[in-house]
């Protein structure tokens, strides 16, 4: 009974924060909204006892990317800044993406079957997960591990290639 | 009330049994929440008004001078008197600011501190969470903490608390990396990442002493990551006074300004205990392999003690740091982290594979 209360209230607060984050007009604070539905979804994952699952989306989502996305909102915009309105054409292709999102998910949740399981499952182990990771049998995730980890790279690189300065005289003004 | 100084199981348990023999199973969880609510929330408001008292001691110390010695015997009571008159400030509120986020960023702050000091294990039994997880769980909420620094920094409308946040933002980014890997290197050592896990294993000996140099290395590295990552001196530009009057906390008044700044001294204690449970054995007495006697003399002493007396030795290492080295700069402090910091603790975490892998450890 008490998860079921918990489980309703982080439900309403992803629902609540989720059309919060899209109909506010200050960009910070819909971040800030953001935040609140990532945090919502940990917890939810931290009920399901998928302990890591939950850290992680709170290391990358919340630790990470919105810290990212903060830093470009002080970066860029003023307080005093507000988002226009969508306009009409903006709307309804909102609109459609939205429904057809939507229908996508319910067609998939549909027909999954839900078995019920009697086995609980085992909390989240780590030694698994890390043999998991570096493994490249069936169930190993060695390819898609080190394909990330190109990718990364790459961001990485072409980060520093866009930020660096081609200027030579600037060069020589550091220290 | 069964009471063991040794073990607090026994007074938990029976505390549990008590209740639950007056109520149903619901109201003696919400009883038990609230306790324990009510417990940490002591512990936090009198452990960070200590802290306050020793940090002006520690500094009056180094300065050869006497600190505060007016209110009450060598001034024990000055910080209370100082708390009560924090709380009777007004609250005041810039006329610009975003309201629904100003009044948020100090909740973010002191909520992350209260969730990370859950995990902590003080004594035997006295813990709140042990997870499989434990110290990723740490490291997870902590990186949370520096939103709310960014958003107190950009909601107040301020220059000098926006150029503050922008600072702590970018420190606490990057130091957060050498925390990490820090931990990481004696995860490899201890096999676990469970708190209780971790602190069993330095039974017959602390993890600084069975690990030798890398342990040794990555101790010291996280002391330096975890100064910075609290917004402390010899780093602490963030709110660095002559420049910036007090960076991202300062258009907060009363009791708002008495989070931001309880927290900061949460987080002392949070980084003076993990150092302590990862690296100094935790509540674990001073233990050496086969030496029974030596082992049983040590035993004397409660876990609860051990546990504070090496959390304060910790601390002072921290404070001393901070009347010790000036200042650094923007750019020295950056430096120090991706340039010095990162490469050594990779390094470090190779080294501790190959100690842990041909078994060189002790």
């Amino acid at each position: 009974m008490n998860s079921e209360i918990l489980f309703f209230l982080l439900s309403a607060m992803i629902i609540v924060f989720s059309i919060l984050t899209v109909t506010s007009r200050r960009i910070l604070r819909a971040a800030v909204y953001l935040l609140f539905v990532l945090v919502s979804t940990a917890g939810l994952y931290f009920m399901l006892n998928y302990n890591f699952l939950a850290a992680v989306q709170l290391t990358v989502y919340a630790g990470g990317i919105i810290v990212l996305i903060i830093f470009s909102i002080l970066l860029t915009s003023h307080i005093s800044e507000r988002a226009q309105m969508a306009g009409r054409y903006q709307g309804l292709m909102s609109a459609l993406a939205v429904v057809a999102g939507a229908t996508l998910t319910l067609i998939t949740i549909i027909s999954y079957s839900f078995p019920a399981k009697s086995v609980v499952e085992s909390p989240s182990d780590v030694k698994a997960i890390g043999r998991a990771l570096v493994s490249y049998n069936e169930n190993g995730y060695a390819l898609p591990f080190e394909v990330v980890s190109i990718l990364l790279l790459a961001a990485m690189i072409g980060a520093i290639i866009v930020a660096r300065k081609e200027n030579k005289a600037v060069k020589g003004l550091k220290k | 009330m069964a009471f063991n100084i040794y073990d607090f199981t026994t007074l938990t348990k029976s505390i549990h049994e008590g209740l639950s023999s007056q109520f149903s199973p619901t109201a003696t969880l919400a009883i038990e929440w609230t306790i324990v609510g009510l417990a940490y929330l002591l512990f936090v408001a009198l452990f960070g008004l200590f802290l306050v008292y020793a940090e002006r001691k520690v500094c009056a110390a180094f300065q050869q001078r006497m600190g505060p010695m007016r209110v009450g015997p060598w001034g024990l009571l000055q910080t209370i008197a100082d708390f009560i008159k924090l709380l009777m400030k007004e609250l005041i509120m810039p006329k610009n600011a975003d309201k629904f986020l100003y009044n948020l960023a100090p909740f973010i702050v002191i909520i992350v501190s209260f969730l990370v000091i859950s995990v902590i294990p003080f004594a035997p039994g006295l813990a709140t969470f042990d997870f499989d997880i434990g110290i990723f769980f740490v490291t997870a909420v902590s990186s949370v903490g520096v939103i709310g620094i960014l958003l107190a920094g950009w909601s107040s409308n301020n220059k000098y608390s926006l150029i503050g946040a922008m600072r702590s933002g970018a420190q606490i980014v990057s130091y957060e990396l050498s925390v990490g890997l820090s931990l990481i290197t004696m995860i490899i050592l201890a096999g676990t990442m469970q708190i209780s896990g971790i602190v069993e294993g330095q039974r017959d000996m602390w993890f600084i002493f069975k690990g030798h140099v890398p342990a040794i290395i990555a101790f010291f590295v996280f002391i330096i990551a975890g100064t910075a990552e609290t917004n402390r001196g010899p780093f602490d530009l963030a709110e660095a006074e002559s420049e910036l009057t007090a960076g991202f906390h300062t258009e907060y008044s009363g009791i708002k300004f008495a989070f931001f700044f309880l927290a900061e001294y949460i987080n002392l204690f949070i980084v003076a205990a993990m150092a302590t449970t990862v690296f100094l054995g935790g509540w674990m007495p001073l233990h050496f392999g086969e030496f029974e006697s030596f082992n049983q003399i040590m035993d004397l002493m409660p876990g609860l003690f051990w546990f504070f007396f090496k959390v304060l030795g910790v601390i002072f290492l921290m404070m001393w740091f901070k009347w010790t080295f000036p200042r650094l700069r923007v750019d020295q402090i950056l430096n120090l982290e991706w340039k010095y910091l990162l490469p050594i603790n990779l390094f470090n975490i190779l080294l501790m594979a190959a100690v842990v892998l041909f078994g060189l450890h002790f």
